[in-house]
């Protein structure tokens, strides 16, 4: 026995790797006449040494529960989804364009703020923001780069467009998932790495450095670096170590660094104090200084806003990068495109409502079940309701909340996601929904990851591909289909 | 290096020895109670007293048998100084450090962890024992061997020689311990080969047999074997190598200068032994103030680079 992939059928929905039953699409026709020349045995014996690979590798991400933390291998699909280099070309220069766009935006929100003089962005939405900090005011990061560092997710329709569906510009997680799932794969299905043109994916953690490095105050050949990280209990610590290793800097929390009486940052070292230039956070904002921010946080270091506001040291993503990254903002950014480039944006958004406006609101409130609901400042898939799937009373425990603070919400139309096969349970073959999330860096030069992180939702009908909710990932490849 | 980085490095090396020697521990105890003579009665429950565990043994158990002290040492998940428990802060160390290992040592220890946690009920079982210990052996050097083949020979390795040597002088001198209260405790039954065989154990739980026949070529005998295992310079896991591979790591850290002379304080005790009778009480004595003093070496290594300055 094969996998079965005449009877594969993902009927009306949009399929990433067959165009119809038995059809596959050009970048994927070497994978799947790959996997359909393998027995159900070897299948099931890749799919073992996949977990294998992966519990050496040690790849695993932390559940937070009542009963304590968990960390649990990562749920990971050997099957890949597969994009054309020609279209991912496209997608890249969207993603630019709207990174570009965001900082701008950013630069111009703590400084002049033109875009509400003109009209274009309404002053209500920044009033009521969560990630607004005035204490970044005035501040003027180099290259004028607020968030260097950006997780896009984009989502296809029925039809393989794509869109995009949020920004993560506070601290997006999930890189070194997609560096991983390829070395997973790599191991895997090694066969298929000879023979298709599958473009690399490791050269992030280089373009990652030197996009760290272009932002040292002092002009060294070799400033210092570091990762800082809340500590092992956070769930992307993984990923924090990893990156840090990766790079070859220092993985630090809170408590390796002082900031000296000089306004510099140095951290603890066996033979001392030791200047640090630049330091990639992966703490939120509000932890970073409790000094400036939450008082109680152990995490940050005291003094940092200090530090950085002197210029004496680089944060990435800077502080209060996150007032870009707010679902109300987001219904705004192709107007920031148009305003601030003054180009058309090359990506689309999905459709938005915004609750705060009184006529969008009542026909969200009129549509709970065909709509999704989002809080603005939530991640992780956490708060958010999706009307088809949802009970009457949740529909109305969440008009209740969406009447109680409009400003928290906002509504999209459900996304009829693409697809793509799975392997589940008895080595069978089913379609299964997912996004990809693209990483952006930016300083004085850009860059887009070659793919993403593909995230799936491993339940039948899902559409949440949260880790942390039952979701799991595959490896994306960006397949030149022009090679020769 | 980050003064944290060296802490939690010289942590794992200290733990993947524990877990190391505790396998050994239980190992020999298993051989030699099966060669143990008949009516010669000697406790499992030793094992908890050697590693100043008899508290947290008496938190959770009543009886003082093979199974509940085997149990305790291996697998219990209450007990921090449990087996599992070791290698779980190992690779928690580990993986806070992960930047400074090549990516093979996590494999590493990722295998001998699961292969731990896996298959533990082996151990505290009698039958597959050995397997087990063995296993868990052969792990812990296979982790040792990556990183002695890939870490430079620079600051996080004087850390891991460090963390390494103190902990195992610690337990050379709790093997050798195990060895004088199983005589003590027999000692109104004693028979003619009895010593000869609980010493023959205390090599063996070091591999350290052969080299003691290489340097001492003389039968087993307790004086010989408690010598050895103090003052040799040459096998790797006496008290004196220990000390001196401590003080050629310490010697190439900054600020090592203070840190020689803590050094020379803790190696300024000597105690002579010339025949079985000094195997006493006195040489128990001896055993725990090395213990005591391996313990201020801990804390003035701490207090000199962990500290937060």
């Amino acid at each position: 026995m094969t996998l079965d992939w005449k009877h594969y059928d993902s009927g009306a929905l949009f399929d990433e790797l067959i165009s119809s039953p038995g059809n596959a699409r050009a970048p994927a026709r070497r994978l799947v006449a790959y996997l359909a020349s393998l027995s159900d045995a070897e299948i099931e014996s890749r799919r073992r040494m996949a977990e294998a690979t992966i519990r050496q590798m040690g790849v695993s991400f932390t559940v937070y529960s009542e009963e304590g933390n968990i960390d649990r291998a990562w749920p990971f699909d050997i099957i890949p989804r597969t994009i054309a280099a020609r279209q991912w070309r496209e997608v890249e220069a969207g993603l630019k364009q709207r990174l570009r766009a965001l900082n701008r935006f950013i630069d111009d929100i703590y400084h002049d703020q033109r875009i509400i003089a003109d009209g274009v962005f309404p002053a209500e939405v920044l009033a009521q923001s969560k990630n607004f900090r005035p204490e970044c005011v005035g501040v003027s990061p180099p290259f004028g780069v607020w968030a260097h560092i950006c997780g896009t997710d984009l989502v296809r329709d029925e039809r393989g467009r794509f869109f995009v569906l949020e920004d993560n510009l506070r601290v997006p997680s999930g890189v070194a998932y997609m560096l991983e799932n390829r070395a997973i794969t790599k191991r895997v299905l090694p066969e298929l790495f000879e023979s298709d043109a599958i473009l690399p994916v490791s050269d992030y953690p280089a373009r990652l450095f030197d996009m760290l490095a272009a932002l040292s105050p002092r002009k060294l050949s070799n400033p210092g670096i570091v990762v800082l990280t809340p500590g092992i209990y956070n769930s992307a610590y993984f990923e924090h170590a990893f990156l840090a290793q990766q790079m070859g800097v220092e993985l630090v929390e809170g408590r390796d660094l002082v900031v000296g009486d000089d306004d510099c940052v140095y951290m603890r070292t066996i033979a001392g104090r030791e200047r640090v230039d630049v330091i990639y956070r992966r703490i939120d904002d509000l932890f970073l200084d409790p000094e400036v921010f939450n008082p109680e946080s152990t995490l940050g270091v005291p003094g940092l806003m200090r530090a950085w506001r002197a210029g004496r040291v680089a944060l990435a993503n800077a502080p209060g990068a996150g007032v870009a990254d707010d679902k109300v903002v987001y219904a705004y950014v192709p107007h920031m495109i148009e305003y601030y480039l003054g180009e058309k944006p090359l990506l689309a958004n999905v459709e938005t409502f915004l609750c705060a406006d009184p006529e969008q609101r009542a026909y969200v409130l009129d549509h709970l079940d065909e709509l999704v609901v989002k809080p603005a400042n939530e991640s992780g898939g956490y708060g958010m309701l999706v009307g088809p799937h949802a009970t009457k009373k949740e529909r109305a425990e969440f008009a209740r909340r969406i009447q109680a603070d409009p400003r928290n919400y906002i509504a999209q139309p459900t996304l009829k996601l693409s697809v793509a096969p799975t392997l589940v349970d008895g080595g069978r073959l089913e379609p299964r929904h997912l996004d990809l999330r693209p990483f952006v860096l930016q300083a004085e030069d850009m860059y887009v990851t070659t793919g993403g992180l593909t995230r799936v939702a491993l339940r039948k009908g899902s559409l949440v591909v949260n880790s942390s909710q039952g979701g799991g990932s595959k490896d994306t490849w960006i397949v030149d289909t022009d090679a020769k | 290096m980050l003064s944290s980085v060296a802490e939690r490095i010289y942590w794992a090396a200290r733990y993947l020895e524990r877990a190391e020697n505790t396998a050994r521990l239980v190992s020999v105890y298993d051989s030699l109670l099966l060669d143990l003579p008949r009516g010669i009665d000697i406790s499992w429950y030793n094992l908890v007293e050697l590693n100043s565990a008899t508290e947290a043994f008496a938190e959770h158990y009543r009886v003082r048998d093979e199974r509940n002290v085997v149990k305790f040492l291996l697998a219990d998940a209450d007990h921090g100084g449990a087996l599992v428990n070791s290698l779980r802060m190992v690779r928690e160390n580990l993986r806070t450090t992960r930047d400074v290992f090549a990516p093979e040592v996590w494999e590493f220890v990722n295998d001998l962890f699961y292969f731990a946690t896996d298959n533990v009920a082996q151990g505290t079982g009698r039958k597959l024992r050995h397997q087990f210990t063995g296993g868990i052996i052969r792990g812990c050097e296979q982790v040792n061997g990556q990183i002695a083949a890939t870490t430079s020979r620079d600051a996080p390795w004087q850390f891991i020689q460090l963390g390494r040597h103190l902990e195992r002088a610690d337990m050379t001198t709790r093997i050798l311990d195990a060895g004088a209260v199983a005589l003590l405790q027999s000692a109104e039954r004693a028979q003619v080969n009895l010593g000869q065989i609980v010493w023959g154990h205390v090599l063996r739980s070091l591999s350290a047999e052969l080299a003691y026949r290489r340097a001492v070529r003389v039968r087993v005998a307790g004086p010989e074997v408690a010598n050895f295992l103090l003052n040799d310079a040459f096998f790797p896991r006496t008290i004196r190598f220990c000390r001196e591979q401590v003080g050629s790591a310490i010697r190439l850290l900054p600020g090592s200068e203070s840190m020689l002379g803590a050094l020379e304080e803790v190696a300024a005790v000597y105690y002579p032994i010339a025949s079985v009778d000094d195997l006493g009480q006195a040489f128990r004595d001896y055993l725990n103030e090395i213990q005591i003093r391996i313990g201020t070496m801990h804390e003035r290594i701490r207090d000199a680079w962990f500290a937060q300055h």
